[in-house]
């Protein structure tokens, strides 16, 4: 008997794939058609943090509108590392974009002095909602709009303060993985120390975003994918996952859907606001 | 017959400026020997209206004068076929519909045809149905290249949109589409714009049939419309298409002689229409027990 050789399938993944070419140019569009045609409004602020989120975006907006509209917000706080303040300006010199440092610790530690008991996460989200108010503010004076840079694997993963860092009305990257994020940031030509660096939220000394997620991007980025596309734990989990990663992953989701929506209000009437009421953004 | 596909990049809402914007086209095409024009869907208003819809409908003979004061604005002193995708308000009926217009005529516009959308999609990021009604019936009508066809946006998805199209004398689709982008893991195409493709050029190779697509461009809240105008030969095979977000016109050549010949060399209508009954009248298909439940 003459034995066939027997092709076994392969367990298929959806891919993350992105051509950087093609999303760059996808992305500058929307910059131009959501701020300039739009809102006309071709000058963007950016809260430039040193991380690779803010650099991405930063090099978006100097492609879509041109350096001299992208005024970069540098807002340390006296526990910020001192290479966030020289990352972000590495991205300033290469771009030749404005940039301007406003430090918050005055501002912070005003309100933190009524609140003694404030442990790290709070003085955490102070500082982000901080920076949040300096944004806009900066935003009205420059004529400009807040340019949002929050990737989709940290939207998804909760791991952001809410009406803080989701609060800019536009955002070129919220629907990039934070490896796709990094797959485009190569392209652009973002400077590799920020690329290779650890992501931290600097809101506390070494801290790092893998360490306070629990798992590592290139895995969340996987896991996230398949839930969002429907697959079940075992499913995700025949693909070569750790099944407590999967749980970790999944119930980081589903514990922060109200943290991508706006405020929950009680419906009284058939008119209610975005439930009977209903307008596009753009409209 | 010279045709032009407009990938058209509205104003969201803004009915005025975006029947001003259809007029400069005209002015474009005016001079040239174009006898057939075409836009996306949703062109008057853009295509996520949401409750807003109701505000701006219209009911087709309004769309009709609109378009033909623009195109006689022009001067010019020949009539021209125009197609273009419009929110319908049919005596408080709402649809997602597509004219097809002939301007310039001395007697003012004639009404060739209106198609309303059938299947209207209602999942993930579209909410069609939500706000609209769909159409009840596929038909063709005369343009200057032949009997025609237009199905708008996801008609196109269902196989058999084309197909009856086709066996009911298409020689041309008509395909106005308002497709929002997705998947960007192509190479140099959206995967979106990769699959509008192969079903277009599927749909006109299976049929023998001409297929022009004519693409909303520009973003919508966040989600950019992905133009992709493109024009397939009886064949199946890509005349011309623009890229993604560009506002541009395609111009492309229709020849009658090659839907003859695609259909004598690989003659599948023909054999379609041979062998339906026994297809259509099988027991075992729902649809035809919901024939006999008629009858």
């Amino acid at each position: 008997m003459i034995a066939l050789p027997i092709i076994e399938q392969v367990v298929n993944e959806p891919s993350l794939r992105i051509d950087p070419a093609l999303t760059a140019r996808w992305l500058e569009a929307f910059l131009r058609d959501e701020m300039l045609e739009r809102r006309g409004l071709g000058r963007a602020v950016i809260g430039l943090s040193g991380g690779i989120d803010s650099a991405l975006v930063a090099y978006l907006c100097a492609r879509a509108l041109g350096p001299k509209n992208v005024y970069a917000i540098r807002m340390p706080y006296k526990s910020s590392s001192a290479s966030s303040l020289s990352d972000a300006q590495r991205v300033v010199d290469a771009l030749g974009i404005n940039c301007e440092t406003i430090e918050i610790t005055g501002a912070v530690d005003g309100y933190l002095a009524h609140a003694p008991d404030a442990d790290a996460r709070r003085k955490g989200n102070v500082m982000a909602r901080m920076r949040m108010v300096v944004l806009f503010d900066q935003s009205a004076r420059y004529n400009a709009l807040p340019v949002g840079t929050g990737n989709k694997t940290e939207r998804l993963m909760g791991y952001f303060t809410w009406h803080a860092d989701d609060t800019p009305p536009v955002n070129p990257i919220g629907d990039l993985f934070k490896t796709q994020v990094w797959e485009l940031a190569r392209h652009l030509g973002v400077p590799v120390e920020i690329i290779d660096k650890p992501p931290s939220a600097d809101l506390e000394a070494n801290q790092t975003d893998e360490s306070d997620l629990g798992v590592t991007y290139a895995h969340a980025d996987r896991i996230l994918n398949l839930i969002l596309l429907g697959y079940k734990d075992e499913a995700i989990v025949l693909r070569g996952f750790e099944p407590a990663e999967v749980k970790l992953v999944r119930r980081r989701v589903d514990g922060t859907h109200w943290k991508r929506h706006l405020p929950t209000t009680a419906l009284v009437s058939g008119t209610a606001i975005n439930e009977f009421y209903l307008r596009p953004v753009d409209y | 017959m010279q045709a032009a596909l407009v990938q058209f990049k509205p104003r969201k809402g803004d009915v005025a400026a975006n029947l001003a914007a259809i007029g400069d086209v005209f002015a474009q095409l005016a001079p040239t020997d174009t006898e057939l024009i075409v836009f996306p869907e949703a062109a008057l208003t853009g295509y996520f209206l949401e409750g807003a819809v109701y505000e701006l409908a219209f009911d087709a003979a309004t769309v009709a004068q609109r378009i033909d004061a623009q195109w006689r604005a022009t001067g010019a002193t020949r009539a021209v076929d125009v197609v273009a995708g419009f929110y319908e308000n049919a005596d408080g009926t709402f649809h997602n519909s597509a004219i097809d217009v002939r301007c310039g005529e001395p007697g003012g516009p004639r009404i060739v045809h209106v198609h309303r959308k059938m299947f209207l999609p209602t999942y993930g990021v579209f909410d069609e149905e939500r706000f609209l009604t769909r159409g009840r019936r596929l038909s063709t009508f005369e343009t200057p290249f032949g009997r025609t066809a237009i199905l708008i946006c996801e008609d196109a998805w269902h196989a058999i949109m084309p197909t009856v199209a086709a066996l009911k004398g298409a020689r041309l689709l008509i395909v106005p589409s308002a497709s929002p982008g997705r998947g960007l893991g192509g190479d140099g195409e959206l995967e979106s714009n990769t699959r509008w493709k192969a079903i277009l050029s599927s749909a006109a190779s299976e049929h023998g049939v001409y297929v022009l697509y004519a693409g909303l461009t520009g973003f919508e809240g966040g989600k950019g419309m992905s133009g992709g105008t493109s024009a397939f030969s009886p064949r199946g095979e890509l005349l011309q298409s623009a890229p993604p977000l560009d506002a541009c016109i395609l111009r492309v050549r229709l020849d009658p002689d090659e839907v003859d010949l695609a259909r004598a060399t690989i003659p599948l209508l023909g054999d379609l229409s041979a062998v339906l009954p026994d297809l259509w009248f099988d027991p075992d298909i729902p649809v035809a027990h919901r024939v006999e439940e008629r009858t």
